[in-house]
This record gives C-alpha cells, sequence and structure tokens, in this order.
C-alpha cells in the first residue's frame, strides 16, 4: 500500500504566533510578534542571515521558548505540548555530522520513536513503512547505504522520509535548498509541493529566492519581524526586498518568471563595481 | 591448548577473566556513545573522580566502591550541570571537575602518612585483584548497562545523532544524556579494578574506534564493539596472566593492536564499497 499523508480538515490553524518575543539572555531577535499560518499553506521564510528565521522555527517547534506571547499550533495546542510525531522536522543539512555511522534506513526508523516501541528493532508494519515510504521518495535502492554514500538530493529525501514516517501535520524544513545543487533544489520543492497538496501545511526558510520565487504560493519576508508576506508576485517587488534585506536587488521578468540578484555585480576582476 | 587450559585451574583467574569478559562487553557497548557524542575524555575524567572518591572513602572507614561511587556520580551530575547552557564546553568541565576530585584523593594520601592502601591495582588494573565482591558488582552494573541501553536504544541513538530533532520527536533529550552519564559513570567505577584509572578511557574508546572501521551501520557498530571489547579483555587478561604485568596495559595494547589491523582494513572496505556504488 502506497504511504499517503493524511490532513485535519477541522483544523484552521497550522501555526499560530500572538504578542511573541523571543531572544537569548539580553539580545530580542524578534518583539510582539504576531503569525498565522493556515493549515494546509506551503510557506517560505526568507530573509538576511541572522534575521531571526531559525529563531522562528525554533519557537515554532518548541526547542526554545519565547520570552513572552502565545505559540499555538494546529489551533489551540500550546506549542511544547504538542503530540511527539505531529510536526516533522528536517534540519539544515550542513548540521549533520555524515561520518556518524548510521545507514539511510536506520535514519529513516529514528523517526519512529514516537511509536512508544521499546524494542530496538522494527515490527514488521514499521518494516513497510519505511519501504512504502522510501519507495514514494525515490530512495528505496539505497536504504543500506551509508549517509554520506548518496547524493545531495537523496540525503535530504532521507531526512524527508524520517521526518514524515509519522504521518505529521506540519513538515518545517530549516534551509532545505542550501547546499545542493539546481536541478536538485527543483526536485525537492517539487516534492514538497506534492506533499502540500496531499494537506501537509509546510514552513521552510530558505536563501535561496529565485527558487521559492517559482515554486511556493506564499511568503514572508522575515528582519527581525514580518516585512511582508503574500504571494511571490507580490512580494519580490525592489521596494520590498530592499526593505527585507537592506541593498539594492533586481527583480527581472522573464518569460513569466520571477529572478532576483543583487544589483552590483562583480567585475572579472572579483570586485563589485 | 594447554597454556589456555592451565590458568582456569586457579579461581582468582576465573575470576579475572569473567570480570574482564563483562567490563569488555559493556565498555564496548557504552564507548559507542562515548565515541559518538565526542565524550571521549569523559571516561577518563570520571575515573580520576573515582579514585579521589575511593580514597575520601577509605579515609571515612566506608567501601572502596562507595566513596569512588559517590564522587564518581556526584562528578557527572556537576559536568552535567554546568554544560548545560553551553558556555562552558565538556573538555573544560571535566578537566576542573575530575582533576579536583582527583586532587583532594592526593591531598589526602599526602597528609595522611599511615595511608596503608595499595592503589596500583586500581592505576594500572590488576588479575590477582579481582574478588567475589568485585566480581558481584561488575556483573549487576553490566546487567543494568545492557538492560537500560537496550530498552533505550532508540532514544539514545535519535539524540546522539541529531538532537534537536529527537526533542521535536518527543525525546527528553536532557534525562537521556543524563542517565547515559550515569551509565557511564557506573561501568567506569565498576572497571577500576580491571583495567585501572591510567587505562579506563582507552577500553572505552579502542572497541568503539575500531568497529566504526569495520562498519558504517550503528545497529552493526554496537554488537561489533561489544564483541571486540569482550574478545580483547578475555585475551589481554591472558597476556596479563602470561606475561606478568598489569592487566590494564595488556587489554590497552591488544585494544590498541586490534585497531592498528582494523586501519589495514579500512582501505580494502573502502575499495570495495566504491566498487560496488552505482
Amino acid at each position: 500500500m502506497p504511504a499517503t499523508f493524511p490532513s485535519d480538515p477541522q483544523v484552521h490553524h497550522a501555526v499560530k504566533l500572538t504578542g511573541v518575543t523571543a531572544g537569548y539572555e539580553h539580545n530580542i531577535v524578534f518583539d510582539n510578534l504576531s503569525l498565522e499560518i493556515a493549515a494546509g499553506q506551503f510557506v517560505g521564510i526568507v530573509g538576511p542571515t541572522a534575521s531571526g528565521k531559525t529563531t522562528l522555527l525554533k519557537i515554532i517547534l518548541g526547542l526554545h521558548s519565547a520570552h513572552a506571547g502565545k505559540v499555538q499550533l494546529h489551533d489551540s495546542t500550546p506549542a511544547n505540548k504538542v503530540k511527539p510525531g505531529a510536526i516533522g522536522y528536517v534540519p539544515q543539512l550542513g548540521s549533520v555530522d555524515w561520518n556518524f555511522p548510521v545507514t539511510v534506513a536506520e535514519v529513516i526508523t529514528m523517526g519512529l520513536y514516537t511509536n512508544g516501541r521499546i524494542w530496538p528493532w522494527l515490527s514488521g508494519q514499521e518494516h513497510a513503512r519505511v519501504r512504502d515510504l522510501a519507495h514514494r521518495l525515490n530512495i528505496d535502492n539505497c536504504l543500506q547505504h551509508h549517509i554520506s554514500d548518496i547524493s545531495g538530493g537523496q540525503r535530504q529525501r532521507a531526512f524527508l522520509a524520517r521526518a514524515l514516517i509519522n504521518n505529521p501535520k506540519l513538515l518545517i524544513l530549516d534551509e532545505p535548498t542550501s547546499g545542493v545543487d539546481i536541478k536538485t533544489q527543483h526536485e525537492v520543492l517539487h516534492l514538497l509541493s506534492d506533499i502540500n497538496r496531499e494537506g501537509i501545511s509546510i514552513i521552510l526558510t530558505t536563501h535561496d529566492l529565485n527558487a521559492v520565487a517559482s515554486h511556493l504560493p506564499w511568503i514572508i519576508c522575515f528582519n527581525r519581524g514580518i516585512v511582508a508576506q503574500g504571494r511571490p508576485r507580490d512580494i519580490f517587488t525592489n521596494e520590498i526586498m530592499t526593505r527585507t534585506y537592506g541593498g539594492d536587488i533586481v527583480i527581472v521578468k522573464y518569460q513569466g518568471h520571477l529572478l532576483i540578484a543583487n544589483s552590483t555585480p562583480l567585475n572579472f576582476n572579483g570586485d563589485n563595481q | 591448548m594447554e597454556f589456555l587450559l592451565e590458568p582456569l585451574e586457579y579461581e582468582f583467574f576465573r575470576h579475572a577473566l569473567l570480570a574482564a569478559f563483562m567490563i569488555g562487553a559493556s565498555s564496548g557497548l557504552i564507548g559507542v556513545y562515548v565515541v559518538l557524542r565526542g565524550m571521549s575524555y569523559v571516561g577518563h575524567g570520571l575515573s580520576h573522580a573515582a579514585i579521589g572518591g575511593a580514597i575520601v572513602g577509605i579515609t571515612l572507614n566506608l567501601n572502596f566502591y562507595t566513596g569512588a561511587c559517590a564522587m564518581g556520580l556526584l562528578a557527572a551530575l556537576i559536568i552535567n550541570k554546568i554544560t548545560k547552557n553551553n558556555k562552558i564546553k565538556l573538555d573544560a568541565a571535566i578537566g576542573i571537575v575530575t582533576t579536583a576530585m582527583f586532587a583532594l584523593g592526593v591531598a589526602i594520601v599526602s597528609k595522611m602518612r599511615n595511608f596503608k592502601q595499595n592503589f596500583e591495582a586500581v592505576l594500572f588494573g590488576n588479575i590477582l585483584g579481582i574478588t567475589g565482591e568485585d566480581l558481584m558488582i561488575i556483573g549487576l552494573v553490566t546487567c543494568i548497562t545492557l538492560i537500560t541501553m537496550f530498552f533505550s536504544y532508540r532514544a539514545l541513538l535519535f539524540s546522539t545523532f541529531d538532537s534537536e530533532a529527537a526533542q521535536v520527536s518527543g525525546i527528553k533529550t536532557a534525562p537521556v544524556q543524563l542517565l547515559f552519564s550515569l551509565l557511564l559513570t557506573l561501568s567506569v567505577i565498576a572497571s577500576l579494578n580491571v583495567v585501572g584509572v591510567t587505562m579506563v578511557a582507552a577500553t572505552l574508546i579502542a572497541p568503539a574506534v575500531t568497529a566504526r572501521m569495520l562498519t558504517d551501520s550503528f545497529s552493526k557498530m554496537i554488537i561489533y564493539s561489544m564483541f571486540l571489547g569482550a574478545i580483547t579483555g578475555v585475551t589481554g587478561m591472558y597476556l596479563s596472566y602470561i606475561l606478568n604485568v598489569p592487566s590494564g596495559t595488556t587489554i590497552v595494547l591488544f585494544s590498541a593492536l586490534v585497531f592498528s589491523l582494523s586501519l589495514l582494513i579500512k582501505p580494502a572496505r573502502s575499495l570495495k564499497k566504491r566498487l560496488s556504488l552505482p
């Protein structure tokens, strides 16, 4: 039986933040932030380095406590009391220890911890679930390979499989397009789009504006607070990009696509002109 | 074959062999997590804290294990506490906490000129020094370690590999870390009379790093490491008897030899893997 990801039509908000202030000791990253992400949405959060994107994700994931405000997931559940497995999380692949001795199958089965099963080995049902999911994500031929012996796209799909194995309602990915080539970026975003169509809410952060401009339906521009949010064609304007990134950014429309670039190109010597 | 059977006639050797087998297997198991969590220096530090505690305990007319256990567990708790906020790194915390506890023991020995206890066995391991009580404690600690780690396999693996994702999945990573630290402390203390304070770290690390050279799978690494730990423990104990040198040194030297051999196997494995990959 193929793996499917059922959604809950009764849930209206995947994430709702009300007046949230967060930071680290005396450094407030964002103050009095309110944000609503509807269930079933596919949202990209973009912004410069140190803009607070990762802190925002950690607040939603319950990995970091807010100084003030209310964080709700799936309408009313407090974020830190969400049922294990209800959120799937894919970390930045740059933070993964690629020398750690785990096979692709072992990475995927880590996600099964929430089943409450105490035996170290997998049940027949769990084996079947891993196989189905791996088949669906097209990594079934490398289940016994070490994680460093597969391509960037396969690595991303292995971690995606771990996040999806418990049928989460919400999937959160920290920079899933970083460190992979342009073809893999498109593959990953298309795959996420397919998953989203099955009813799973998706939130991701990225620095790759061109990829999200052409693949994601909703963008949040973030720089220590929400600068703007909306559809890519409404968001990727010179004015909003300049407010978000604090520099001149050129937006070009080419054959129906939005292309975003820094307005100060490099000359052949590698210096800014 | 006779040279293998002859030492078994002696009760002290049978005790020592059984102790080395159990310590080897449990150190092999716990050593996998020690290596992968980047805690290789912890075993070394905890053994020093434990010996400081054992000396304090003996001066208070307590059992060797009571003092060692109290100080070892206290060291593990303090290290866990002061590294929690990430301001102080693990290696620095081990350096100050365990050395201070060891220094306390040295200060007591220096001050009490009539201190009669012979600590050579505890420093380097001694096959003559393993009593029935030691064997019982080693057996108990091995059982506790194996059972606890068996049932917390999934939580330990996930939190070791990816602590944040593990937390999102509902694993309480702080209690898991604390539980692991306590098991490690008990294992180190149980090993003291077999391998000695100065050799404990190597018996924890050597089987695990050798196993890592032989496999890329976590579950296989656990099995290989336990097997290697038990085998090197038993072989080292025989070598100690035959060569008449402290058991800790022979176990560690034999472990290092096996590790060196695994370095030779690694290139062959890499080549085979390259040929088999698409």
